[in-house]
């Protein structure tokens, strides 16, 4: 193998498993040391440049971090990276002081269609640069999605106004209550660009007999949960069933338990582990008593006179055809019929757009999408740029937040002048943590400890308020224990092939066995010949030029602690410790400036 | 030294021995020794070697002296007996633990100053005697823990740090090894783990007193240049006479070296060594010729390594004085202690 290059930005960044996983680049393990030093303002600060909603993200996020996280690969289970953010933003000072103050207007106007994540990023990174932004949204009140389909029991309102509020207090018109209806109306208003955060807001249906008829007691998920959460729906009846196995359908059956549903049941299509659920929402519904069926497919709306008495379903298997394809197919079991009072369907999300007209330069692929370049997130017309679920399809808040960033970059480099497809590298910074002899300026003794739970509100409590937030945050104590199981993946070990005697001492010392000295060879020859078997080949090999003796040192990244005790054990210093920090470039810092960083 | 105790985590994918222990489970302490101390390799060596025979820990015990080698036995077997003795004085304390239970596994671990000066005698003794064990001498050639002063085993010629000639003789302990007729001498490098790990196990497994020698360069006083136990020198002066490997019970590792190279040597305990010739003239099972061998390209400046001497057939002490084969600690009372009717019978005798 050639030496590895490590000065190109992403071969460390891939290190770093939970910010390469984080569709945002958030630095993660440097707010969690952070917090572990209680400097819980700094954490949340530079949560918020690179995720703009710690609050809301440290309660909801779909948290792609945490399965990439390494302490899941040393261990049973990564860092609870996405609760530790929940920490920062609950035990922050004011940090209004800290936030960026809008620019001197530079006459340039932005409209944003849709108040939520999406367009709230796009705003936040423009306004400060002087651009006037004009948010457009249905609701009265900014935060989208978040405010109107995720249950209060899980996301107060009191964090959505606190983080929209920042956004909105950097100059950003807010137009509540104005839904747009026509792009071409909108173009006609002579914006220098458009965004279009809209999302996927309208709930799949599920036409199957009995629909109509019963339509008064089947609910659309997404609408009903906007319904409870603008206080329009208060009530549900006693037996429900919730048709859906993802997110949406938590959501959905966790509300109607709150709602006088005391015999609520998730029916899925496909089996349990298959859900498009979070592990962790799946886990919550079953603790509040919700039994999760699987492997039923709903069939028919039972009703007597226009009164919805049940849903019929058919029992399937799951078969795989010759190309690994999955089908359900009957099981032979007779169909059951389970008799409930209200419905609710939560069978996916859809994107729409009847309000964009077909001649307004926005070009639509065959699945209706506007087609949208995936890195500038410009489409067909070069005034308009869509972002978030109104992009690509329904994902989720982080994704929308990423999507955001490089919306704003492209539009701010549009605006001013320059090529919009040309992106600027991220800023990196590498620095030596070596304070002594064996002395780092990181925490390098490993915690054995394993994941601590976050505290929940008592379930009888929890259940008879729908506003009162389950989950009751790390407190300070907790959260120190579990910044402490996060393996600093961001100091790297750095390896300086001419300081090498090849004395053996830091692959003797490597806890994990990851370092081998070795004739060099092909990537697939020299997995087969490291000290300790490679799991994991998306993981990278760390390979030296060659040494004295004619070998090369290969480190196999995959499950290092990062616990420097090669680079104490080593004579020469040929290993060193070093915190690696990246920001992803947004707009306004198109051409990296050197910044300091917490330590 | 470091501060912090290794993590005990490791690797999800290490391999497990028949006693379902890893190499991790072989470890002791952390090392206090200097950062790159070629005795840290002598350690991890230890610990592969008893990792890869499925040893038992509590089957060991590890004896040593005084010195920064004899500091090592705490940093491997973290569950095996141990005894660390006056300077000098491991030979006797280990010929005495195995007189008394001749069941554990000696591993007596000594290094220059402690097995070619304070305790040459009890080096020499030991060895006459053929004690069961493995004595394993940690060989830099300086008195690290005062600083750097020429050992007994440096050589003439060779600088110290500070840049002074050497102007005394060395005294080269596999060569006295061979003279007082250890069964088993090796000497190997601690930059060189294929060559070492091999040779312990082949001297654990070995009845009889092994002897290894074993030049571990010292990082903070002898690796610079002029001195001849630097990692540099050896490396350019390293002449292995051979590669062995061990093959233990129903596992044999499969050899695909010419033939007619590939000598297998059967020890008492079953095992198997597989030495592969380098140096086609060498014949391992002569100790003269090992004895002229080993002269002629030290006079070259060479150092020889490798397995230089094995008697597969070798008698150990307790062979030699026909003692009792049950350990002492395992006797009863009444055996160990018979009554005075016995001792006068025994006095009667010798009257």
């Amino acid at each position: 193998m050639k030496p590895t290059d490590i000065a190109a930005p992403d071969y460390f960044h891939k290190v770093v498993d939970c910010q390469w996983a984080c569709p945002a680049h958030t630095p993660v393990p440097e707010y969690i040391r952070l917090i572990a030093q209680g400097r819980y303002s700094d954490a949340y600060m530079i949560n918020w440049k690179s995720n703009v909603f710690p609050g809301i993200l440290g309660r909801t996020c779909d948290r792609p971090c945490e399965p990439a996280c390494r302490r899941g690969r040393v261990e049973e289970n990564p860092v609870a990276i996405c609760r530790l953010k929940r920490v920062a933003a609950d035990f922050k000072d004011d940090i209004r002081q800290r936030l960026p103050k809008p620019g001197p207007k530079n006459g340039k106007r932005v409209a944003l269609v849709g108040g939520g994540p999406a367009s709230l990023t796009v705003a936040r990174d423009l306004a400060p640069l002087g651009y006037h932004c004009t948010v457009f949204d249905a609701d009265p009140e900014a935060g989208g999605m978040m405010r109107t389909q995720i249950p209060k029991f899980r996301l107060p309102n009191s964090v959505i106004d606190e983080e929209t509020g920042y956004i909105l207090n950097l100059g950003v018109e807010f137009k509540g209550g104005h839904r747009i209806d026509s792009m071409k109306a909108l173009l006609a208003e002579k914006y220098d660009a458009i965004f279009v955060g809209s999302g996927a807001p309208r709930g799949r249906e599920l036409e199957l007999p009995g629909r109509k008829e019963a339509a008064a007691n089947i609910h659309i998920g997404i609408e009903w949960l906007a319904n409870v959460s603008f206080g329009h729906v208060d009530k549900i009846g006693k037996r429900v069933i919730v048709l859906g196995g993802g997110n949406t359908a938590m959501d959905c059956c966790r509300t109607a338990r709150r709602l006088g549903g005391e015999k609520v049941t998730v029916v899925v299509r496909s089996g349990f582990d298959e859900m498009k659920a979070s592990p962790w929402e799946k886990e919550d519904a079953i603790h509040e008593d919700i039994p999760i069926l699987n492997y039923m497919v709903p069939v028919a709306f039972k009703h007597v006179a226009g009164k919805l008495i049940g849903v019929t379903f058919q029992h399937v298997k799951a078969e795989y055809d010759a190309k690994g394809r999955r089908n359900l197919v009957p099981s032979g079991d007779p169909d059951q019929t389970i008799p409930c009072d209200d419905v609710l369907v939560a069978v996916g999300q859809e994107n729409a757009f009847p309000w964009i007209e077909q001649d307004c330069g926005i070009e639509f692929d065959k699945w209706h999408m506007p087609k949208v370049d995936p890195k500038t997130f410009a489409s067909t017309n070069p005034k308009v740029f869509f972002g978030g679920d109104a992009a690509f399809g329904p994902k989720n808040i982080i994704w929308a937040v990423a999507h955001g960033h490089d919306a704003a970059l492209s539009i701010h480099k549009m605006l001013s002048g320059e090529a919009v497809d040309e992106r600027p590298l991220p800023e990196v910074q590498i620095s030596s943590q070596k304070m002594g002899i064996h002395e780092w300026s990181y925490d390098n003794d490993i915690s054995p400890d394993k994941r601590y739970k976050v505290p929940h509100r008592d379930k009888v409590v929890a259940l008879k308020d729908i506003r009162a937030e389950v989950e009751l945050g790390y407190d300070v104590k907790l959260a120190l224990g579990e910044a402490h199981r996060c393996l600093n993946c961001d100091v790297q070990t750095v390896f300086s092939t001419s300081l090498c005697i090849e004395c053996d001492a830091c692959a003797d010392i490597c806890p994990m066995d990851c370092i081998t000295f070795t004739a060099n060879g092909e990537e697939s020859d020299l997995r087969q010949r490291l000290k300790a078997p490679s799991a994991h080949p998306d993981q990278d090999l760390y390979v030296s030029s060659d040494l004295k003796t004619g070998r090369v040192m290969v480190k196999d990244e995959d499950v290092c602690l990062h616990c420097g005790l090669c680079a104490e054990r080593c004579p020469t210093g040929a290993w060193d410790m070093q915190k690696y920090f990246i920001e992803m470039t947004h707009a306004g810092s198109t051409c990296p400036t050197k910044s300091r960083s917490a330590a | 030294m470091t501060y912090i105790a290794k993590p005990k985590f490791h690797h999800p994918g290490l391999k497990k021995n028949a006693l379902g222990y890893t190499h991790r489970d072989y470890e002791g302490k952390i090392s206090t020794l200097c950062a790159g101390c070629g005795h840290d390799s002598i350690t991890a060596s230890i610990i592969e070697a008893c990792y890869e025979l499925s040893i038992e820990p509590h089957r060991v015990a590890k004896i040593s002296g005084i010195g920064c080698s004899s500091k090592t036995p705490d940093y491997f077997l973290g569950n095996s007996h141990g005894f660390n003795s006056v300077h000098g004085r491991m030979p006797s304390v280990l010929t005495g633990a195995n007189l008394a239970n001749r069941d554990l596994i000696y591993l007596g671990v000594s290094g220059d100053g402690d097995s070619a000066s304070i305790g040459f005698g009890q080096f020499a003794h030991s060895i006459r005697r053929g004690v069961n064990m493995t004595y394993i001498v940690e060989n830099n050639g300086v008195y690290g823990l005062t600083k750097g002063q020429f050992s007994a085993t440096a050589d003439r010629g060779s600088k110290s740090k500070k840049g002074v000639t050497n102007t005394d003789n060395a005294i080269d302990l596999v060569a006295i090894a061979l003279q007082l007729g250890a069964t088993f001498v090796a000497r190997s490098f601690s930059g060189d783990k294929s060559q070492l790990v091999p040779l312990i196990a082949a001297a654990i497994g070995h009845k009889g007193a092994s002897f290894i020698d074993v030049i571990s360069p010292c990082i903070a006083f002898n690796n610079h240049a002029g001195s001849t136990k630097s990692f540099d020198y050896v490396r350019e002066h390293n002449d292995a006479v051979n590669r062995l490997d061990v093959l233990v019970g129903r596992d044999p590792i499969a050899v695909d070296y010419a033939p007619g190279t590939v000598q297998v040597v059967e020890q008492h305990d079953g095992s198997k060594i597989a030495l592969r010739k380098i140096d086609a003239d060498y014949d391992p099972h002569d100790r003269l010729g090992a004895q002229t061998f080993l002269a002629r390209h030290a006079a070259k400046g060479q150092i020889v390594t490798g397995l230089l001497y094995v008697d597969p057939e070798a008698e150990d002490l307790h062979e030699h004085l026909n003692t009792v084969e049950t350990p002492l600690n395992a006797l009863e009372a009444d055996t160990l202690c018979p009554g005075s009717a016995v001792l006068d019978k025994i006095n009667a005798s010798l009257r």
